[in-house]
């Protein structure tokens, strides 16, 4: 994104103001950061449900009888395999394996995906998807006709149950398009916080009014992107621009997971010829001794105080009151509980690794 | 707690009140409201010399960390233990239970650099326009 290009809203703008939200740029959007206070919001999405204004993601579309050989080429996980109604979590990666992008990958029907991305990236995205079109496929950028809205919580049931009793079948990571106020839309069970939770994805002119609709219920409050990203680093997920970028392979980002080596993919080749050399790197999770937190950019250091590596994320945990953090160092590291400091050549502070999520009690999957 | 006119501030955004020539110091009410929660407090420690204006403590909000400048010259006589365990207290109340330390002044006519109360207002307006 060209950071000289005027900031975009997104149609709750006007309502973030009036409840007193303080906007920040993110990602070439003006949005929400806080409304109360992280802290408040991180709880009220951990013990009831609270809903994040995220039109600023975009979706793109690729339909045609053609689009499951082009989506299987460029996304890292299988998606032969998926179902209509179905979603699961990819990458899409340059020829030298870096990545381009995470995504979600939605089956909306037989020949018809949706895929969300990363706000600062669809153009990106879309740009290097149509590189591989081929056949009868076609892809569609309709992230400015789509607003989203992310539900989440344990309650988050109950919440969208009372607007829409048959959104109580959805499975985690299954979606489907319902009706909801009158209006068509898709939902999917899936979120970034390791809750009970739903994205919606809504016609975006009448995105206000459902917002709007969802918050007269109150057992949810808004909430902003410092919440979020407290909700996101407790689970351990990766966000663009921090643990994953154009220059850092899944291999170097912990997230072998998500790639599907029996398929040939765009970014394969560079990945097998990295994954045999001697230097690679891997992905650590650190817990602070204390309440002080880890920063990205924070260099992480062995107990004999080498620099081993860099924090790609950290924040303070409200559940663990602590610090924690997300790290990318020298690999082969030793085991879970492993002595690091965290910090500064001037001022290091101790913490000890751990097995991800740094939060276990999620009701993600209830 | 001293009356709001006994307040003396930095462009910093801390302030200080002098009580039987100890100055009290803590952070004013505009930082702790754009610091947001603060999740951590560094204190300085007891007995250290610290210089007027130069960093004594730090606080850390769940989004990043801020340096506390301190208002006066002196010896840290006290530091509020209480922000160890509870550093929110210093957004429920930054001007009483949120004090971060005491100091010996080493010299009280460094107040002459610092804003009276009213002199912090006008301050403060000029921020925001």
């Amino acid at each position: 994104m060209d950071p000289s290009e005027a900031l975009q809203y997104t149609p709750l703008y006007d309502d973030h103001v009036s409840r007193g939200a303080r906007m920040v740029p993110f990602g070439g959007w003006s949005m929400p950061v806080q409304y109360t206070g992280i802290i408040e919001e991180y709880w009220q999405c951990r013990k009831s449900t609270a809903l994040f204004d995220i039109c600023h993601m975009g979706e793109i579309i690729v339909h045609g009888d053609h689009a499951i050989d082009v989506l299987e080429k460029i996304v890292t996980c299988s998606l032969a395999s998926l179902g209509v109604n179905r979603c699961r979590y990819g990458l899409m990666l340059n020829t030298l394996g870096g990545v381009v992008d995470d995504l979600i990958v939605f089956r909306l029907s037989d020949n018809k995906y949706l895929l969300v991305v990363n706000a600062a990236n669809t153009r990106k995205d879309l740009a290097h998807i149509q590189q591989f079109l081929h056949g009868q496929a076609s892809c569609q950028d309709i992230s400015a006709k789509i607003g989203k809205l992310d539900l989440q919580g344990p309650l988050a049931r109950e919440v969208l149950e009372a607007l829409c009793p048959e959104v109580s079948k959805l499975r985690y990571f299954q979606c489907d398009e319902f009706f909801l106020l009158d209006e068509p839309c898709w939902i999917s069970r899936t979120g970034y916080t390791g809750e009970l939770g739903y994205e919606i994805f809504y016609p975006w002119a009448k995105t206000k009014i459902l917002w709007q609709k969802i918050l007269e219920n109150d057992k949810v409050k808004p909430a902003g992107l410092g919440a979020r990203d407290v909700l996101r680093i407790e689970m351990a997920y990766s966000l663009y621009g921090h643990e994953i970028s154009d220059d850092i392979t899944p291999l170097d980002a912990g997230l072998e997971a998500f790639l599907d080596f029996r398929k040939d993919f765009i970014g394969k080749p560079a990945l097998l010829e990295k994954s045999n050399r001697s230097v690679a790197q891997e992905i650590i999770y650190f817990v602070s001794d204390d309440r002080r937190s880890p920063r990205q950019g924070h260099k992480i250091f062995s107990l004999d105080q080498m620099v081993i590596g860099e924090v790609t994320s950290g924040t303070f945990s409200p559940a663990l009151e602590k610090g924690i953090g997300i790290g990318r160092v020298v690999a082969p590291r030793k085991d879970v509980g492993e002595k690091i400091y965290f910090g500064t050549q001037a001022n290091f502070w101790p913490g000890r690794s751990v097995q991800k999520p740094f939060y276990q009690n999620g009701s993600l999957k209830q | 707690m001293a009356n709001q006119e006994e307040y003396f501030f930095t462009k910093e955004h801390e302030w200080v009140y002098f009580e039987d020539n100890v100055a009290v110091v803590g952070v004013a009410e505009y930082a702790q409201n754009a610091l947001g929660d603060i999740t951590y407090v560094e204190l300085p420690e007891v007995g250290e010399d610290v210089e007027q204006f130069e960093q004594f403590a730090s606080v850390e909000s769940v989004k990043a960390a801020s340096d506390i400048f301190a208002p006066i010259s002196g010896k840290i006589m006290e530091v509020n233990k209480k922000l160890e365990a509870s550093p929110e207290l210093i957004n429920k109340s930054c001007y009483e239970k949120g004090w971060i330390a005491k100091i010996q002044p080493a010299d009280l006519n460094e107040k002459n650099n610092l804003m009276s109360q009213e002199e912090y207002t006008q301050f403060l307006e000029g921020l925001d326009t």
